[in-house]
């Protein structure tokens, strides 16, 4: 049964003829409402996952529930058909289940907020916002064991309900909730802030509504909804041909010993419609990486990657998606099917965007970037701390970086962010309030892949942990390398290392739970480097020279590059002139794509190269039939 | 007594203000920059200013100055190439920054990368290490300091930066590597962490001291040089810098710590706006500073402005206290598109700058400009005052066609329209400050200055519904007016990081006794006598966990009398108010700051002569102007020849030699005692 929404008065909103000028306000004042929300929340929120790193998501929608402003585009309208109660006003919906929202938060940890907006017994807008809790029990510090067989180990999941109903503060769901984390201060903070953030977006919604009229607001709403569609249909048009292009990427493995999973996505248009099917992608994991991905929050995507292009200054919303036909295998890793787990769905959501620039820009070749969205790589920690003559629960939820892929404009930045707003936590500050030092934090020299345009180095983070406890690692791209475009070379994978104190020292894993460490262990935090753009025997000699001297390039690395140079980054001109029409001559046709060797050489040194064992791969029939166990 | 003389330099020209402290009577002077060598301008107006006043140099006291030329030397990569000294292991602590990429989703396609303002390759590790309680966790190992020194040396480096690890809580090693490099590079600047910015996070930190040590020489030659011009001139009086956060330093002080002066620049029209709001006795205030190709906004409170602990500058913050100001890219110079895609109308951020400018200036612009709207509207008139000045307004109605075309409305819509949304971006940009901050916009007035805001703040403030909307006196010179009338200031800050339950008055006051011996030993050093200097402290509290600080003004006697209790439940109370909720984590007492402050000049302002309030005389014809849709009767008038109790009708506009003000239909403006216009809705009946 779909929502029953409950309003008081029963006027329909007229629709009125909007001038150009006060759309143009309109849509200016809801960006601006939108900047107030994230400023809002991370001025309130505690966790470090939301406070330094940013890791939420806010978003404005109509009376239908469709995205006005945002960056995920709408679950709401997939909400209301699933929502067996009423929306009335003074109501406030949280949820956090993946499947009680058809993918709209994707994995248990992000909380959700909803907060529908009345204004004189009318629904007149929706705001909503989700971010990542730290910790909401489960089987693990931070509720995302990589390898859970199922999201029952992953900590408490919230159907819709509500915060408030009708106005009325809902205490015994929010001790029942709050009852399940081991971080409740932190959850009840963020919680907060997110509310917060509603309710400052949905006052600004209030004022608009009485500056303009309610009726002038709504119609500008749908107005700036049918101007995005119009945008899309000419680009469309333009840019996406009607034959079949596909493109495909692979999740280095689940953690549990299978992948590389492959995602594959085929586009084409068909009349004004284009279509994504991601028939071909590799089946859902038993294993948490499984990414419920909603297509709507798809169709966003692939609209921000186009209007990028052509009116940056543009809004993103939901008016164009009648334009776009999403279509994801069922029982795929794209859309697992229930009980299957979902906390480590981020290497799936990063992978995605790179599967788009693939898609997108194959077709253009001087606009493509290499690749390095590869995910968020994730460091968890905790334990006792008992320095300090007590003892302390310590948990650490850790998000990494690494290198920003070569791009058309130049070189990627090294250890950098492909998310929006995500920020590194200070050092100082990890080691003021964790057991731990950070003894090394620097850039991995060479791990950008060669180009004319270098990829950005990925980080090698050193943590020489001082209590004893319990480590996870979730990281991605230790398998298959990111790929380098127009010449470009691939990317350097990620990789871990655990020096113990006793002086022996192994390779981690990338997706590990439950590694016991002791005080004075140490641990190195290797991250992927983004890939190469252009042929790299383009790249001035002296630049390469200089990278030496700066460390981010070492002579070994340098003969990617064709260059002959000593530690000191001088340049022999004549060695390297004599190398690089070697290569040239040796070499035959650049590739648009250079994705390393090949998935069957990389299982076969795998060992040899990255010190782990190869990866299995996954079968749709055994791996259906694990998860249904 | 004597003279008063502010200077404010600006792109395209360098405004001064010559105040006499006794009578409040001031001149003003307007002459064209000069980038080659800013003092060249400074003395063209000095001369002129001082003959047009009749005063000799050598009567001028103060000679007070905002420059941008710490902000341009960061922005244009021309600061000192400066050597870094990191701890092992953080060599790219500049270049991963934190790790941050502005913009939204696949913004990183398009964001070029950044250069660190240290190169990487003038940055060196030593083997050395604090712990974070400030334990020395490994040895300094001084024959690799050296090592690096002398490597740095060869290099070319113009000034050391020294930044370690845990230096805010331990600074040893920073000191003794700063020993070191007295005997190692003897004729080079240093600048230690723990000294610049004793506080925590390493980056920020880092940076702040990196941007000191590379804008050093370049103020250090800048100030040196004007001083010595202007003692040429026989003017001996004593040189200050306006710093970014509104208080004035000694020149010798900004040459050593020039970090404090990044946003000079802006600081000088808050402070302008503050002397304004004194004497048109006008608390609080929203300032509109509107430039040819940007407007900066600040907020000022019970005559207070506020402050934040970062200075931004390009893509760089800086920790460094500041004004609050925020900068949106709508200008007199921005350009109106409609994008063919979406059929929108943009105003901004592009701008057609001081060259080729806008379509009427006749300077080669081709492109619709907010001036062209202005014109077309015929909000500015074509003949500006004494006729030397002709504006194109039929080339400017060619221009705003094109968008009248695009949108398929009337010409005199899409001039509107134009407006109409570059008064919206102004207003986004005071929102932020204000109802972003807590703040009701209508228990502010809004004060419109530099060349556009008197022609933009009418309207501006029946967006924001603050009132009255005032136009000051000599708008366009604000800056100077500033820097002329603001007075002394010096602070200090320091990471504390506690929970307030595990420390006590006694322990804060302590720290706090420290820190306000040293801001007062400051200005005592810079010819400030003791009794005129005042103190007071800032107290920065959180709920712990949280990344926002709320920093709580606070004296000594109020801070014994209610105690640490008193304190948190104040913060409990903004709290409230800027985010609706409290809670009951314990708080904790994040930094701690003092301030010493000199005495706040008593500069009167100059009366007007009392009129009848009918402002006839100063009529200089009949006019008609678009406005709420239709062509409308209007008087322009002369400011000059106003006088105070003047009551004008709107629509009118008012001229005078740099700026334009302009009363929109349905309101009345009002000629205050010292000059002020002050427009408000005209009343009903």
């Amino acid at each position: 049964m779909p929502a029953e929404i409950i309003e008081t008065n029963q006027t329909t909103f007229q629709s009125v003829e909007i001038d150009p000028v006060t759309l143009d306000i309109i849509e200016n004042a809801l960006r601006n409402a939108r900047i107030e929300m994230d400023a809002t929340l991370v001025r309130t929120a505690m966790s470090p996952g939301i406070r330094e790193q940013g890791d939420a998501f806010p978003l404005i929608a109509d009376p239908s529930g469709k995205m006005i402003v945002g960056q995920f585009g709408s679950f709401i309208d997939g909400f209301l058909t699933q929502f067996d109660g009423t929306i009335e006003d003074g109501d406030m919906i949280f949820l956090s289940d993946p499947y009680s929202c058809d993918g709209a938060v994707s994995h248990s940890n992000d909380w959700l907020v909803l907060l529908p907006v009345f204004k004189d017994g009318r629904l007149i807008a929706y705001t909503a916002m989700f971010g990542h809790q730290s910790d909401i029990g489960g089987s693990v510090p931070g509720s995302m064991p990589i390898n859970a067989s199922s999201i029952f180990e992953e900590g408490v999941r919230i159907p819709p309900v509500k915060i408030w109903r009708k106005g009325e503060y809902n205490e015994d769901l929010m001790k029942l909730v709050m009852h399940q984390t081991r971080k409740r201060d932190w959850c009840q903070a963020d919680l907060n802030a997110l509310i917060a953030s509603c309710r400052v977006a949905s006052k600004r919604i209030i004022e608009m509504a009485e500056r303009f009229g309610d009726d002038v607001y709504v119609s500008a709403t749908q107005e700036l909804l049918a101007r995005n569609h119009r945008a899309m249909k000419a680009l469309i048009a333009q840019a996406i041909p009607e034959a079949k292009a596909s493109f495909e990427d692979y999740i280095c493995d689940d953690g549990k010993g299978y992948g590389p999973y492959k995602i594959k996505c085929t586009m084409w248009r068909e009349g004004d419609k284009v279509i994504l099917d991601f028939d071909g992608t590799d089946p859902q994991s038993a294993a948490s990486i499984n990414f419920f991905l909603n297509e709507n929050m798809f169709k966003m995507f692939f609209g921000i990657y186009m209007i990028m292009v052509f009116d940056p200054q543009i809004l993103f919303n939901d008016g164009f998606y009648d334009l776009i036909e999403v279509r994801i295998p069922e029982g795929s890793l794209l859309k697992p099917q229930f009980p299957a787990a979902l906390s480590g769905r981020t290497h799936a959501l990063g992978r995605i965007f790179d599967i788009l620039g693939g898609l997108l820009g194959q077709g253009t070749p001087e606009f493509l970037n290499a690749a390095g969205f590869s995910s968020s790589p994730h460091l968890f920690y905790s334990g006792w701390d008992t320095s300090k003559d007590r003892r302390d629960w310590f948990q650490l939820f850790q998000i990494g970086f690494g290198g920003i892929p070569g791009r058309p404009l130049g070189d990627g930045p090294d250890g950098h962010s492909l998310w929006p707003g995500f920020t590194n936590v200070p050092n100082e500050f990890l080691e003021r309030y964790f057991p731990l030092r950070i003894e090394r934090y620097s850039t991995e020299p060479d791990s950008g892949g060669a180009g004319k345009h270098r990829g950005g180095n990925g980080i090698h983070m050193t943590y020489r942990f001082l209590a004893d406890g319990e480590i996870a690692i979730h990281d991605d791209r230790w398998f298959v390398p990111p790929w380098g475009v127009n010449g470009g070379h691939p990317g350097a994978r990620a990789k871990k290392v655990l020096e113990r104190a006793d002086g022996t020292s192994v390779i981690v894993g990338n997706k590990v739970e439950d590694v016991p460490v002791k005080a004075g262990d140490l641990l190195h935090f290797i991250t992927w480097g983004g890939g190469g753009w252009g042929d790299p025997l383009e790249r001035d000699p002296d630049l390469v020279g200089l990278e030496i001297r700066q460390g981010l390039v070492t002579p070994e690395g340098a003969k990617a590059y064709g260059v002959v140079a000593d530690e000191d980054g001088a340049v022999d001109t004549a060695a390297t002139e004599a190398m690089r029409s070697k290569i040239r001559s040796e070499r035959g046709d650049l590739p648009l794509f250079d994705y390393g060797p090949g998935i069957e050489t990389l299982r076969a040194n795998c060992e040899e190269e990255t010190g782990l064992p190869a990866p299995i791969q996954p079968e749709w029939h055994d791996q259906m039939a694990e998860a249904a166990e | 007594m004597g003279y008063r003389l502010g200077v404010d330099v600006g792109g395209t020209f360098t405004d001064l203000l010559l105040f006499n402290e006794d009578t409040g009577a001031f001149w003003r002077h307007k002459t064209p920059s000069t980038p080659h060598d800013s003092s060249e301008g400074i003395l063209n107006g000095v001369e002129a200013i001082t003959q047009e006043a009749g005063v000799a140099a050598s009567e001028i006291e103060y000679f007070l100055h905002g420059t941008t030329v710490a902000t341009n030397a960061v922005l244009e990569g021309k600061g000192a190439k400066v050597g870094l000294i990191v701890t092992e292991g953080y060599r790219d602590v500049m270049q991963i920054a934190r790790s941050f990429v502005p913009g939204g989703l696949a913004a990183w396609i398009v964001w070029p990368k950044p250069q660190p303002l240290a190169h990487l390759e003038d940055t060196v590790e030593v083997p050395e290490r604090m712990g974070a309680d400030g334990d020395v966790v490994r040895d300094l190992n001084e024959d690799a300091v050296r090592a690096a020194m002398r490597k740095l040396k060869a290099q070319g480096v113009e000034a050391l930066t020294v930044s370690l690890i845990n230096a805010y809580v331990n600074g040893a090693h920073e000191t003794r590597i700063g020993d070191i490099a007295a005997e190692e590079l003897p004729n080079i600047p240093v600048s230690l962490s723990h000294e610049v910015l004793p506080e925590m996070q390493e980056y920020e930190r880092t940076l702040s001291t990196v941007a000191n040590a590379a804008v050093r020489p370049v103020v250090s030659n800048y100030v040196s040089n004007l001083r010595d011009k202007l003692e040429a001139q026989e003017m001996k009086g004593r040189l200050s810098l306006l710093r970014s956060d509104g208080g004035l330093m000694s020149s010798q002080k900004a040459e050593e710590h020039p970090v404090n002066i990044l946003m000079s620049g802006p600081a000088g029209g808050v402070t302008g706006a503050l002397w304004v709001g004194k004497n048109a006795g006008v608390k609080n205030i929203l300032t509109l500073d509107v430039g040819g190709t940007s407007t900066d906004v600040a907020l000022i409170e019970g005559l207070e402005p506020r402050r934040q602990r970062t200075t931004e500058v390009g893509h760089l913050s800086v920790r460094a206290s500041a004004l609050d100001v925020k900068t949106v890219g709508a200008g007199g110079g921005s350009i109106a598109h409609v994008p063919e895609l979406t059929g929108a109308l943009r105003v901004g951020p592009e701008s057609a700058g001081a060259v080729p400018g806008p379509v009427a200036y006749n300077k080669g612009g081709e492109l619709p400009t907010v001036t062209d709207a202005n014109v077309v509207l015929g909000y500015l008139p074509e003949d500006l005052l004494g006729g030397s000045f002709q504006l194109d307004r039929e080339g400017a109605k060619k221009a705003v066609q094109t968008i009248a075309d695009a949108l398929g409305v009337s010409l005199m819509e899409a001039a509107r329209g134009i407006i109409d949304i570059v008064n919206e971006n102004m207003f986004g940009a005071l929102r932020m400050i204000s109802v972003q901050q807590g703040y009701d916009p209508r228990d502010f007035a809004v004060m419109g200055f530099g060349g556009a805001g008197p022609l933009h703040v009418n309207a501006v403030a029946k967006l924001m519904g603050s009132w009255p909307a005032i136009s000051p006196v000599s708008p366009g010179v604000l800056c100077a007016l500033g820097d002329a009338t603001t007075r002394m200031r010096t602070e200090t800050a320091r990471s504390f990081s506690k929970l307030a339950r595990d420390t006590d008055v006694s322990e804060l006051m302590a720290v706090l006794d420290e820190m306000e011996n040293q801001t007062r030993g400051e200005l005592l050093a810079d010819g400030v006598p003791e009794s005129a200097i005042t103190s007071e402290f800032e107290v920065d509290v959180r709920y712990a966990g949280q990344a926002f600080e709320v920093p709580l003004t606070i004296d000594r006697a109020t801070l014994e009398k209610d105690g640490i209790e008193g304190l948190l439940a104040r913060f409990d109370a903004e709290h409230l108010r800027l985010f609706t909720f409290n809670m009951e984590t314990p708080h904790e007492i994040v930094n701690l700051r003092a301030v010493a402050l000199g005495i706040a000049p008593d500069l009167p302002a100059n009366e007007l002569p009392k009129g009848d309030g009918d402002p006839a005389a100063a009529k200089i014809r009949d006019h008609t102007l678009w406005m709420d849709g239709e062509e409308r009767a209007a008087v322009i008038y002369d400011r000059a020849k106003l006088k105070q109790g003047d009551i004008i009708p709107g629509p009118a506009i008012i001229t005078e030699m740099d700026s334009t003000t302009l009363v929109e239909n349905g309101c009345t403006a009002s000629v205050d005692k010292v000059g002020n216009i002050l427009i408000n809705l005209t009343e009903e009946g």
